[in-house]
């Protein structure tokens, strides 16, 4: 029977999974079968899936010269030599706050968005998201539309329902591998990498971890995907935190659709709504809920419904955005008879950028003045002295100098601090200044073991501070490091 | 229970029987992918138990099908660390004592490999420091009796000191007053001669004049006319501030009299070349060698 009362749409007999009257605690699974959608939501979740899969899947392919020795992959977690490289960037072990402060930057960005405009993350470039939209995809490609998924699960097993359910795990678990197998490149040399794992000469771990990968891609995104949300994610839950009345969401605003009813071609649209019941919104979303209950935790914010019902309302000529980007207050507002502004700039916005700006602006400096040699000085005190057969006294140190450069380096150990020292290393030259000279290798840690003496006239009493001091030869690249030198008499 | 069987009018559901305070529990079952977890766990237990050392039992334990043990893995790994560095002590063997300092890594690994031997075999007499005592020289200091430049360092702990190899360092202080070399008074004169030319007070300028007529006859040869000893002869400066017994009368005093002769052993029979050659790097790297 044909209910679309003369308009070209489907009027769906599909209920959200969540419903009011029926939830309850325990409750087994509901299958969706999310409807095809198209529209400018739909193509921007297209788009942001290409990006998003192009930079995971390629990003470890792109190269970046960093000269001799050093691997030439932009993106690489070096843990063998415990470096991290991003393009220009390179971290050493001692530096993973630079770390700290991205996640710090990426929380408060999250924060800064789900204000403005809900959960964009979620909707759009959550990797759940991504994945579970690119496994539905795959799904719809193999068994069809909404429609014929469900008279497919429907049927009795069949030689062709089979083979269309295998080639579809197939596929997924293509998908699946090849996710985990991407991992894996950002964290050795991709090309090199790649051939190992055809030859099966890879190490070991790299085949359990494109397994771990591949195992949790097929059952999050193929199997488990909006439980995943739902249930295992504690973002939505974090979420409502972060949004207040005024930032955006995607809302059924029932101010236009309600009452909501069937529609017969031509019929006055007088007295009543523009929400026709078609329920193509709650076939089209990929939480198999109803937006018309308005803002609830399962909703995603993916905007599908948006497009779906934009169809159904240039279908029955009514201006489109019966769903759209707004919120609750502005629907109070509009029923008022005054018109709400959506203010970007509020308080919770703007502490956000402020927060956003100076860790940026730290992390920048940070980054920019970072040092590009490392100093650690380390005094004996096994013995921290030594008396000298002419009456002087002597206290070894060990000097670390961590060359961040990539070319090897000479530098010049001085100190300051006490007048008349002598230095003096094992195996090294002294300059004309009394500097000891060392070459460290580029991107290297030296460690050299320095005396400084001092003469019987000069010998302090007790502990002395003092300063060491590296530079390179034109004094440009300096550090300082403080100590003690112990003259030990009393 | 079997016969009052209950279920909820609003779920549908099975209640367990329990309640508390007017609250049902439905006997709902677990999520299905929890409970095939819980058995994947299971089985993956059972498996565990069979392939690793697993049980207590009396007197040991249940071993497991892979023969994993933790001993094994540690002697395994000293194994794999011995043979990875099997090449570099091929070097060190090869390279002079000089090489080796020139060389970085050969340095560093002589470094490391030399303490550890420090503290294993040389430690008890000169220190976890090289620090020494009264009696065991400061290895870290300018002053050497036997010479502080590589070789010589190397050739004193091949053969020690005073012992009974043929290639030992060997020379003896006399006990003077022991032997009646010089008399109680004698013996009192020369103390204070040596303690004028250390930079010391002695007790009177004229019994120091007289104490040098003493050093003269029976010192000299050995520490020197101006008391700067004799390393060939292991004989120790007089005139420096380093005292290997005490720069005191009374512990001068008593060197005189009685001698000291300590002894040191020789390495070369209980450790390796390499281990030596790191040793004397180590040493000399302390600070003080020349
Ligand atoms: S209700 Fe709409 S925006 Fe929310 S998840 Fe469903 S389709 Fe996406
Ligand atoms: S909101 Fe739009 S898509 Fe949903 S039932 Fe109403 S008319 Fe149909």
């Amino acid at each position: 029977m044909d209910k679309s009362y003369g308009h070209p749409i489907d009027i769906l007999d599909v209920e959200a999974v969540n419903r009011k009257d029926k939830r309850s605690f325990f409750k087994k699974r509901e299958p969706i079968y999310p409807k095809r959608v198209n529209g400018t939501f739909r193509w921007i979740k297209w788009a942001v899936m290409a990006i998003t899969l192009g930079i995971y899947y390629i990003l470890p392919w792109v190269r970046w010269d960093r000269g001799e020795g050093a691997p030439n992959q932009a993106v690489l977690v070096d843990f063998a030599n415990s470096r991290f490289y991003f393009f220009f960037i390179e971290l050493w072990p001692q530096e993973v706050y630079y770390i700290t402060g991205l996640l710090i930057l990426a929380a408060i960005g999250l924060f800064l968005v789900t204000a403005l405009a809900g959960r964009v993350w979620c909707g759009y470039t959550c990797p759940q998201t991504v994945w579970t939209d690119l496994f539905v995809w795959v799904e719809r490609a193999v068994e069809g539309n909404r429609n014929e998924r469900i008279r497919l699960d429907k049927q009795p097993w069949s030689l062709s329902k089979a083979s269309k359910k295998i080639f579809k795990h197939i596929i997924w678990l293509i998908i699946a591998i090849a996710t985990g197998g991407a991992w894996i490149f950002y964290f050795a040399d991709a090309p090199v990498l790649a051939q190992q794992l055809f030859n099966l000469e890879a190490p070991f771990t790299a085949y359990v971890f494109i397994g771990i990968f591949a195992f949790t891609t097929y059952s999050l995104g193929g199997l488990m995907r909006e439980q995943v949300c739902i249930y295992m994610c504690p973002w939505p839950r974090i979420q409502s935190a972060m949004i207040d009345d005024e930032s955006l969401a995607v809302t059924y605003r029932f101010d236009r659709g309600e009452p909501r009813a069937a529609h017969k071609k031509g019929a006055s649209w007088d007295g009543r709504g523009d929400c026709i019941d078609c329920k193509q919104c709650v076939a089209a979303c990929p939480m198999g809920i109803d937006i018309r209950d308005g803002l609830q935790l399962e909703c995603i914010q993916c905007a599908l419904c948006i497009d779906a019902c934009d169809d159904v309302m240039a279908k029955v000529d009514r201006p489109l955005g019966l769903i759209g980007y707004d919120n609750d207050l502005a629907i109070q507002y509009r029923q008022e008879g005054k018109t709400m502004p959506f203010r970007p700039v509020r308080l919770r916005t703007v502490a956000y950028s402020i927060i956003l700006a100076v860790v940026g602006s730290i992390m920048l400096y940070g980054l920019i003045t970072r040092p590009l040699v490392g100093l650690n000085v380390l005094k004996d005190r096994n013995p921290t002295y030594v008396a000298l057969s002419d009456g002087g006294v002597r206290n070894g140190y060990e000097v670390k100098i961590l060359n961040k450069l990539r070319e090897e380096k000479q530098y010049f150990i001085s100190i300051e601090g006490l007048p008349g020292t002598t230095l003096s290393a094992v195996s090294l030259p002294i300059s004309g200044q009394g500097e000891v000279m060392v070459n460290v290798p580029g991107d290297d840690l030296r460690a050299i073991k320095v005396f400084v003496t001092l003469p019987a006239e000069h010998r302090p009493s007790g502990q002395t501070p003092i300063v060491f001091k590296v530079s390179d030869i034109k004094g440009e690249i300096t550090a300082t490091k403080e100590s003690v030198f112990s003259g030990g008499r009393q | 229970m079997a016969n009052n069987r209950e279920v909820d009018s609003f779920s549908g559901v099975e209640t367990t029987g329990h309640e508390w305070d007017g609250i049902k529990e439905l006997n709902n079952p677990l999520p299905r992918w929890w409970l095939y977890i819980l058995y994947a766990s299971i089985i993956w237990s059972v498996g565990y138990w069979i392939a690793m050392p697993a049980w207590p039992m009396v007197s040991s334990y249940t071993q497991g099908m892979l023969g994993w043990s933790q001993r094994s893995n540690v002697m395994a790994e000293v194994e794999a660390i011995k043979k990875s560095r099997e090449p570099i002590k091929a070097k060190l063997l090869q390279a002079s004592l000089e090489e080796i300092e020139a060389t970085p890594d050969l340095f560093t690994f002589a470094l490391a490999s030399g303490e550890a031997a420090f503290g294993d075999n040389c430690a008890p007499c000169h220190g976890s420091g090289a620090q020494g005592a009264v009696g065991y020289p400061n290895l870290n200091d300018d002053e050497w009796l036997w010479g502080g430049a590589l070789s010589d360092i190397e050739y004193t702990i091949t053969h020690g000191i005073r012992n009974e190899n043929f290639d030992s360092r060997y020379s003896e202080m006399p006990a003077f007053l022991q032997v009646g070399t010089v008399d109680r008074k004698e013996l009192s004169d020369l103390t204070d001669y040596v303690l004028l030319i250390s930079d010391q007070e002695p007790s009177s300028e004229a019994a120091a004049a007289r104490g040098q007529g003493l050093y003269v006859t029976h010192c000299e040869s050995c520490h020197a006319a101006d008391g700067t000893g004799d390393r060939e002869q292991g004989a120790p400066s007089l005139v420096d501030q380093i005292w290997l017994y005490g720069s005191d009368r009374e512990s001068i005093q008593s060197t005189i009299a009685n001698a000291r002769n300590s002894t040191m052993p020789q390495w070369g029979e209980r450790l390796d070349p390499s281990t030596i050659k790191a040793l004397a790097v180590y040493v000399h790297a302390l600070g003080g060698g020349e």
